[in-house]
């Protein structure tokens, strides 16, 4: 695979652009060479693992954004078998930014809603890169309730910059398609486990993250608002994002100190686009285990423990 | 104090005490430029009588005037802001915090109150603009789902009048999931069939539109207030196209459906009061 690297990898990439020089060499059957090439391997890898403890805030960003991070559409047969996609609100559109539809996890049938980004520049000006519109949140509630009226646990894969900010989501009220889902994944009689796989922007994220349990992959961020847009307002800068990336704690290391986050699934070095594969079976054993936990509890129960989960978000004191 | 300043005679002292300086008697109009004598236009909801413009209201003075006469108590007083990510930008978190509550004489920007409207039990609660742009976050979520538990309590509906930037930046991600925590107490509320309504004013967009203030059973909106998911500057810098005139305004809502109504300030009593009673199925107040 042609690796895309980021500014900070860059010292990786020299090592990788060398290791690839000298397999090129390889035909003249010097024996050293693969020696060398398994030395320089070595080497590579015990850099990335170096740079990677070390990662900021921001970097970490970047790593979620990376333009060859696995999506919800090339997780989805790695992690279930016979996913149906199902199209459109039934009102307005089919909104691409959003699938969905019912599969199988280890053969429990389940309801599967995920963001979607696009690969290419045509695919993403279809997905709208990943940044659903009002009918995207009506598709998901309408696959929502679907699940509920079939006993189908949920599957939430988020990833996604936010939700769209445009002329014809305010038209179509972007706002209550939110609140919508927010209200009903509340209520929402089956049990939800929700991953954060890559970008977890603010309440385009949240719609369809009210769950249960809460999974994030170890280097994708969640946040009340981008780095970008904090910046922006507070810095008066967008420059300044990487103070704000810091400020906000948007990591899933941060966000498991505070408790806010069940589990932190780890990714393979260098991030989970260098092996998908290993990526995918650590999510699924991930999501099977808290689907175990919560699958088969009385309903009453799963909600009014969702509630209390919910009441409990929050630091404040009382005087 | 030194010494020095303890012997200065009171009188010459320069304590900035910005509080005792008389505010203008007279107030222009932003709309219609009518200058118009303060008094007055307290008496008249801050609304302005000579083109109906509705002004900013604090939110203590709003739900005063709102329920009836002396019944009002307020609820979770008690619930004040911490500081869970020590954040700081320019300035730090606890400063802007104790800045604010210095500025609005509020602990946090929800104020929550316990009363009557109409004779009808109620609980009404009400954002604070002045105080950091009524932005949510952990005090504005655990006071509504108070005044929510309140109404679960004793039975009672529900009235919220938002203004509201969005959710409280400075809280990270407390402040986005005081979105669902505010809306799954909201169901609560619907399985026990007690009413919501929702009052927009001007502005409430971002986190707070997005999660409690658009799920009123009855969705009401004051007069040319903005009301949106994203801010117009936002959503300008993605399209790069002019927005049409009266673009996230109320009336705009309501022609696109997302408001039951408008309702001018000065009928909020009468109109909500008789919506409450009909979904209570409780008789007409008394005349």
């Amino acid at each position: 695979m042609d690796l895309n690297f980021l500014d900070f990898e860059q010292p990786i990439a020299e090592l990788e652009a060398k290791i690839d020089e000298l397999r090129y060499l390889g035909d003249d059957a010097e024996i050293n060479i693969a020696e060398e090439i398994n030395r320089l391997r070595a080497k590579s890898r015990n850099l990335t693992k170096s740079i990677f403890a070390n990662l900021t805030p921001w970097q970490v960003a970047q790593i979620a954004r990376h333009p060859q991070r696995p999506y919800t559409l090339d997780y989805l047969p790695l992690l279930f078998t016979d996913f149906q996609e199902l199209h459109g609100d039934r009102m307005y559109a089919d909104d691409l930014a959003i699938v969905g539809g019912p599969a199988r996890l280890d053969g429990r049938e389940v309801m599967v809603i995920g963001h979607q980004k696009g690969r290419d520049t045509k695919e993403r000006v279809r997905r709208n890169y990943g940044m659903p519109k009002p009918e995207g949140y009506r598709k998901a509630l309408r696959l929502m309730r679907m699940a509920e009226r079939f006993q189908l646990p949920l599957v939430t894969l988020i990833d996604t910059p936010g939700a769209y900010p445009g002329v014809g989501s305010e038209e179509r009220n972007q706002s209550e398609a939110i609140a919508r889902n927010l209200f009903e994944m509340a209520q929402l009689k089956v049990p939800v486990v929700s991953v954060v796989i890559g970008e977890g922007g603010s309440g385009g994220a949240l719609a369809i993250g009210v769950c249960d349990r809460l999974l994030m992959l170890q280097y994708s961020v969640y946040s009340v608002i981008s780095p970008e847009g904090c910046a922006s307002i507070l810095w008066k800068s967008a420059d300044r994002k990487e103070l704000a990336a810091e400020a906000m704690g948007i990591t899933a290391e941060r966000l498991a100190r505070q408790r806010l986050v069940d589990e932190v699934v780890a990714e393979p070095l260098g991030g989970a686009h260098r092996d998908p594969q290993a990526m995918a079976e650590a999510l699924k054993s991930a999501i099977v285990e808290h689907l175990g936990q919560i699958d088969g509890k009385p309903v009453d129960q799963l909600l009014e423990e969702r509630a209390s989960r919910l009441d409990s978000f929050g630091v404040f004191r009382e005087a | 104090m030194t010494w020095f300043e303890k012997i200065i005679p009171s009188r010459i002292k320069t304590e900035r005490r910005t509080r005792s300086v008389p505010e203008g008697l007279w107030i222009k109009c932003e709309a219609c430029d009518a200058v118009l004598y303060r008094a007055e236009l307290e008496r008249n909801l801050h609304v302005c009588p000579k083109c109906s413009h509705h002004m900013r209201i604090d939110a203590r003075e709003r739900l005063k005037r709102f329920l009836d006469p002396g019944s009002a108590s307020e609820l979770a007083t008690r619930v004040e802001p911490e500081d869970p990510l020590r954040f700081r930008d320019s300035k730090k978190y606890r400063d802007r915090i104790v800045a604010a509550q210095k500025a609005t004489d509020e602990k946090d920007a929800l104020i929550v109150m316990a009363g009557t409207l109409h004779g009808l039990e109620i609980v009404a609660c009400a954002f604070e603009f002045r105080f950091m742009g009524g932005s949510m976050g952990s005090v504005v979520g655990e006071k509504f789902v108070r005044a929510v538990e309140h109404c679960l309590r004793h039975r009672m509906p529900l009235v919220c009048f938002a203004a509201s930037g969005g959710a409280r930046m400075q809280e990270g991600l407390y402040s986005l999931l005081q979105m669902a925590k505010t809306s799954s107490a909201l169901g609560r509320l619907a399985r026990e069939r007690l009413p919501f309504v929702s009052v927009l004013t001007d502005p409430t967009t971002g986190g707070v539109s997005a999660s409690l203030a658009m799920l009123g059973d009855v969705n009401v909106g004051e007069p040319r207030a903005l009301i949106g998911f994203a801010g117009p500057r936002v959503i300008q810098q993605t399209v790069r196209e002019t927005l049409p005139e009266g673009f996230q305004r109320s009336e705009f809502l309501l022609e696109h459906g997302a408001l039951d109504m408008i309702v001018d300030r000065r009928d909020q009593r009468d109109r909500i009061g008789a919506l409450l009673r009909l979904l209570m199925r409780q008789p007409p107040a008394a005349a």
